[in-house]
């Protein structure tokens, strides 16, 4: 055991084996209007010095009002009602306001999760380090400036000294997470809580910063408490995983043997669904046991998906249903006045999807993926270039040829939180394509209403309800019965699945899976997320600077990547190379 | 900051043009006769009328008479009072008052009511918000007139402690009783404004951030919430500018002050159309002139302003 | 060390009765269906604010409607014998310099106030509306050009603007005043409202339409215009007030209303002169005008907290 080296450190305690950190029975709610809300309830966790531990849960599990409650920084109505945090032995739910100041920053730094928010966008990024070294007590004066650059330096920005002045709005979102990284190591804490410190930013640029950071808190000797919503990335970066569930812990222990044996239904499903990790786990375990299929059936993936899909592709006919000729998209960008800049958002892409199967396109932000779903969906022209609907091009489609081709081609977009009209109920969203199209009789679009929401595996009664009242999920299940009304031909899924939490990300792919099979549709699957790729898709088109710069069916990209990019990308796949017992 | 101190200049040029042309042909373009309007029940001697013809070049298109009246603007003649008196020479001495008396004001309501607002902020739903919410709230309600009455009633009249008129010099210790009225109203607005931009920052996510540093709460509070609470009330104040000047003509106007306001509340009393036109002129290019330094102030405090371009 | 804690390496699982796994996003159907606005009708009625200020907007605008139901004495009957004497039987507030009753001209002065509150806030929120919809959706030369428009007429302050063209217009009506008002107040409700549809237009629900084959002008009308008008209910309750207010001001110094229509602005006006000796004479329509003020502040207090999901958020 790892902490057994570190006995020497404790010779003035008793107990040889005093955790850094434990956390006993603690119980967190929250103040409303109908009374107090449990947020945490009875969680008990411990951290050795010098180790790694994981939070992970969905969210509203829990985990983060745990790591916030450590240092005190619940937010508003917030409290502990019950339980103890000992960090060195000493209780922090009991310390005075002064003596919990002085615990942060200086004994506990800590992380937060989007980068975008959390720095002070009016102070420069030099002022916002150096108070935090200041207001630790690590350098005063002109040895505070000096520490500065240091901190900056060693969180990864090379040119700090030159930086200090910039704000943090000049800073990309990786920028910005290496800063706020230096502000939580800058006074060489005992423990650092990282709370999904890079979910924000792309898989190439995470696995950078998870490195370092994994370097730093080595060679400081510092704890981390992380806390995560992806199993994969948390058993790569953490020894010892805690689950959280609906404000409990359901299981703990140390990370390889919970993914190798997870014994709670609630863990089995978690590490069914994890993409990063079952896309192996589907080849390696071919056929699951009777029992652990009954367990896997609500939001684990489906095991026949692959199967089908080389079906399908073996199927396939010659010609593609969508064919994209060296298409180009230029965006002019007015700076003020007359002047104005071009940017290249789309370079030559050419590829061609064929009827009945998915072709995913893969790339980082600023890959020019999303412009693509654009330009194929006609909200956008084309600046030069071809793309071929059924044989037909659809550039300059106007009129009734333009809506003909709309009824052909539906989207589904990332946001299930902002692709619905949040003042329209779901009967009269799904009903709108009908209405525009002017489809049916009043009752015919009732009807059909039904049997989407009925295909969309939703109660018929969901039809009265408004946006606000569906969870994520179920939005997303309300877009796809939309996008599906007027009987398409494709769907273009723009990060549809993005924003789920993995069990509903889950659910919504074997949904979408079987569709395909009933309806014989095309799907432009476009996404970030290598992982979900694998599942899913046919062929794969990986992206990057408005570039494809390889295409190839999803076997030969995931396991003969050509180009150094792709390999970059699929290394990057959080736990996507975690060895675990099989 | 400097791209930006450019744009803004640009982009003030047609609306300095712009609202006055738009006073301009109000008074002028209207049906009926101009000077019969502007003069109201006085019908002046017949030579007055050829002068003022003369003077306006009422007999030419509307928009050479606007030139001509620019011309006449940029080079410093804003036109004349009813009495003949040059518009320019009447501000140049009461000018120095009213901007006095404003200085006052917006000290007042800058400083008491950021500091109302920050308090009640910190303290939602607790007493002291309940109390300074449900005065804002009054204070707004009562027009600035009838709280002029009141005070100058109350602390002139009854108490004593003020002088219920401002004698000719005006000076500053006199001006506080009209400067408290003058800014009542603002005061209240920045007190709900301050108050909500406070306890918006105070769930920013990074002002958590700053309280995971360590950082004391009167640092987090001061260098992180007021900080960036005042970016929003310094907006506040460019547009809260125009109801300063009307609430200059009122307050001016009771407490009897020979400031602009003063001069401008005289003469619509006496119905003398011209002097409050080229008043009136003169206070909108300030306003306009105002909010562009309000602009700069406002880009000074909010780099994201003064970096984009 | 309690044997189920979960301590060190070793592995930990829940009792599964303490931590019973629900089915993965189920439909919740025990609630009831609601709509946005039905979410903020809940959350009005909840506020004593929201029963007083519309209790007392109902009383003012039946006051302003039916005023000899709430006097029987003539205001414009005036006896100078009567001059600034204090109550009488009959007379519950006094009399004004001229002899006038008070409580009368009180209940007869609320018609004007109220009209040219509530003519200027529509004519505002109606011009408003329509080129703060028009400039925000279509963009391009119609939204610079109707910008630069709004910013030339919001360079006028309201009340500034209205003392110029009160002072040339020879007739002073309540109509006159609200036109007047709103000529220079619009661009505020035009910024707002061009705020609110840009940001809904760009939303991806609006995309969704589009890529759905729904025309420019349905989305405009079906789904931008409902989803951007919050924020401009709220300013336009406020700015009622304020409308008021400004009447007000225009009357006290003599180029609002004509002296022969009864309003709180021309009474507060003329009380000036016996403030010292008969301060009540003031004092009352400047409160009557100022709860009728108060009232429409409440209502929008009310409104944007439930209307604005972040103030909602906040609470």
């Amino acid at each position: 055991m790892t902490q057994l080296a570190n006995e020497d450190l404790y010779q003035t305690v008793p107990e040889s084996t005093r955790p850094l950190l434990e956390i006993r029975d603690l119980e967190v709610g929250f103040q409303t209007q109908h009374g107090l809300v449990p947020a945490v309830r009875g969680v008990s966790l411990t951290l050795h010095e010098g180790q790694t531990l994981a939070i992970v849960g969905e969210s509203g599990s829990g985990k983060t009002t745990t790591a916030q409650a450590i240092i005190n920084l619940l937010a508003g109505t917030g409290k502990v009602t019950a339980g103890e945090i000992l960090f060195e032995g000493r209780d922090l739910t009991k310390l005075s306001a002064k003596e919990i100041q002085d615990v942060r920053g200086r004994l506990i730094g800590y992380v937060p999760q989007d980068p975008m928010s959390n720095l002070n966008p009016v102070w420069n990024i030099g002022y916002q380090v150096e108070e935090a070294i200041k207001a630790n007590n690590v350098a005063q004066g002109k040895e505070a400036r000096k520490r500065t650059i240091e901190v900056l330096q060693e969180a990864g920005l090379s040119d700090a000294a030159d930086r200090l002045k910039q704000y943090p709005h000049q800073f990309s979102g990786g920028m910005r997470q290496r800063v706020l990284i230096g502000i939580g190591l800058s006074a060489r804490p005992k423990l650092l809580i990282a709370d999904e410190p890079t979910s924000a930013l792309d898989v190439t640029v995470q696995r950078q910063i998870l490195d370092h950071l994994a370097t730093l808190t080595r060679d400081y000797g510092t704890s981390v408490l992380f806390i995560t919503h992806d199993l994969g990335l948390a058993a790569e970066r953490a020894e010892q995983l805690v689950v959280m569930y609906k404000g409990k812990i359901v299981e703990s222990g140390p990370s390889k043997e919970i993914l190798a044996n997870p014994q709670h239904p609630y863990t089995q499903r978690l590490v069914a669904a994890a993409p990063s990790l079952a896309s192996r786990r589907i080849q390696a375990k071919k056929n699951p046991q009777a029992d652990a299929e009954k367990i896997y059936s609500e939001g684990s993936l489906d095991t026949g998906l692959i199967a089908r899909a080389s079906r399908r592709e073996s199927a396939a006919p010659d010609r593609d249903l969508i064919s994209v000729q060296g298409v180009t998209k230029v965006y002019r960008i007015r700076k003020g006045g007359f002047r104005s800049d071009e940017l290249l958002a789309v370079n030559d892409v050419s590829f061609g999807v064929k009827k009945g199967t998915t072709t995913a396109i893969v790339g980082e932000s600023g890959s020019g993926k999303s412009t693509v779903a654009k330009l194929i969906l006609q909200l956008e022209g084309i600046t030069s270039g071809k793309i071929e609907f059924d044989g037909q091009d659809v550039a300059g489609l106007k009129g009734a040829e333009l809506l003909k081709f709309r009824r052909r081609v539906q989207p589904v977009f990332q946001d299930p939180y902002g692709s619905l009209d949040p003042q329209y109920n779901v009967g009269n969203t799904i009903a709108e394509p009908l209405l525009a199209h002017k489809v049916g009789t009043a009752k015919e679009r009732q009807a059909r209403v039904l049997e989407l929401l009925d295909q969309v595996s939703l109660p018929s009664a969901t039809r009265f309800r408004y946006p606000s009242e569906l969870s994520g999920g179920q939005r997303q299940r309300i877009a796809v019965a939309r996008a599906l009304a007027l009987k398409p031909d494709v769907l273009v899924l723009d990060e549809a699945v993005s924003a789920l939490d993995v069990l509903v990300q889950g659910q919504i792919l074997n949904l979408l899976t079987e569709l395909q099979a009933e309806l014989d549709l095309t799907y432009l699957f476009i996404t970030h997320d290598l992982a979900v790729v694998r599942l899913v898709a046919d062929n794969v088109c990986v992206m990057k600077k408005g570039q494809i710069v390889e295409a190839a069916t999803t076997d030969e990209v995931f396991d003969n990547p050509r180009e150094l990019y792709t390999q970059e990308l699929l290394s990057a796949i959080p736990g996507g190379n975690f060895e675990f017992g099989r | 900051m400097l791209w930006y101190t450019g744009k803004r200049l640009l982009q003030m040029i047609p609306v300095f043009f712009g609202a006055t042309f738009l006073i301009y042909f109000m008074v002028f373009s209207l049906p009926g006769d101009p000077i019969a309007a502007l003069y109201g029940d006085r019908t002046p001697s017949p030579g007055v009328i050829a002068q003022i013809r003369a003077q306006y070049y009422l007999d030419q298109p509307l928009l050479v008479q606007y030139f001509h009246y620019m011309v006449g603007f940029l080079q410093g003649d804003l036109g004349t009072t009813y009495s003949g008196r040059p518009v320019a020479d009447v501000m140049a001495s009461a000018f120095p008052v009213t901007a006095r008396l404003a200085m006052l004001a917006l000290l007042f309501e800058a400083v008491a009511g950021i500091l109302v607002g920050l308090i009640a902020g910190l303290r939602k739903g607790k007493f002291f918000d309940t109390s300074a919410l449900v005065v804002s709230l009054l204070l707004i309600s009562v027009p600035t007139f009838v709280i002029g009455f009141v005070m100058q009633f109350v602390f002139g009249v009854q108490l004593g402690w003020a002088r219920t008129t401002v004698s000719g010099e005006a000076p500053l210790n006199e001006l506080i009783l009209p400067a408290l009225v003058l800014a009542s109203v603002s005061f209240a607005y920045i007190v709900r404004l301050t108050r909500a931009s406070v306890s918006d920052n105070l769930n920013a996510d990074f002002v958590r951030t700053a309280t995971a540093k360590g950082l004391s709460r009167p640092r987090v509070v001061t260098v992180h919430v007021l900080r960036n609470s005042l970016v929003p009330v310094v907006t506040f104040l460019g547009v809260d500018l125009g109801s300063l000047m009307v609430g200059a003509i009122v307050t001016e106007g009771i407490f009897n002050i020979n400031g602009v306001g003063g001069t401008v509340y005289k003469a619509i009393k006496l119905g003398e159309g011209p002097t409050v036109v080229s008043f009136i002129a003169v206070m909108v290019v300030i306003f306009v002139l105002a909010n562009l330094l309000v602009d700069l102030l406002y880009a000074a405090l909010d780099p994201r302003i003064r970096y984009a371009k | 060390m309690p044997s189920n804690s979960p301590i060190g390496q070793t592995h930990y699982v829940a009792a599964l009765e303490d931590t019973p796994v629900a089915a993965v996003d189920r439909l919740d159907e025990s609630q009831k269906a609601r709509s946005t606005w039905a979410d903020a009708w809940d959350s009005m009625r909840r506020r004593p604010a929201f029963w007083i200020s519309s209790a007392l907007i109902l009383l003012i605008v039946v006051v302003a409607l039916f005023p000899s139901l709430f006097t029987q004495v003539a205001p414009d009957t005036c006896d100078l014998g009567n001059s600034n004497d204090g109550p009488a039987a009959g007379h519950p507030l006094g009399f004004t310099r001229q002899g006038c009753d008070v409580y009368s001209r009180i209940v007869f002065g609320t018609q004007a106030s109220v009209t040219v509150g509530l003519l200027a806030t529509m004519l505002v929120t109606l011009f408003g509306v329509i080129i703060g919809a028009l400039a925000g959706f279509y963009g391009g030369w119609i939204d610079a050009f109707v910008s630069r428009i709004g910013d030339i007429f919001f360079a006028v302050p309201t009340v500034l603007g209205a003392i110029v063209l009160m002072s040339v217009l020879p007739a002073r009506t309540p109509v006159t005043i609200a036109v007047v008002l709103s000529i220079f107040a619009w661009p505020q409700i035009a910024r707002i409202m061009r705020g609110a549809v840009l940001s809904a237009r760009n939303s991806d629900y609006v995309t969704a339409s589009i890529a759905l084959g729904v025309s420019n002008f349905k989305i405009l009308l079906r789904h931008v215009i409902p989803n951007s008008l919050a924020p401009v209910i709220v300013i336009a309750t406020v700015s009622l007030g304020t409308f008021i207010v400004a009447e007000a001001t225009l009357s006290f110094l003599g180029i609002g209303l004509g002296s022969d229509v009864m309003s709180w602005g021309n009474d507060i006006g003329q009380a000036q002169t016996s403030i010292r000796t008969n301060p009540q004479v003031l004092l009352y329509p400047a409160a009557a005008l100022s709860v009728t003020v108060l009232s429409f502040l409440m209502l929008g207090d009310v409104l944007r907290d439930a209307l604005d999901p972040a103030a909602r958020a906040r609470r």
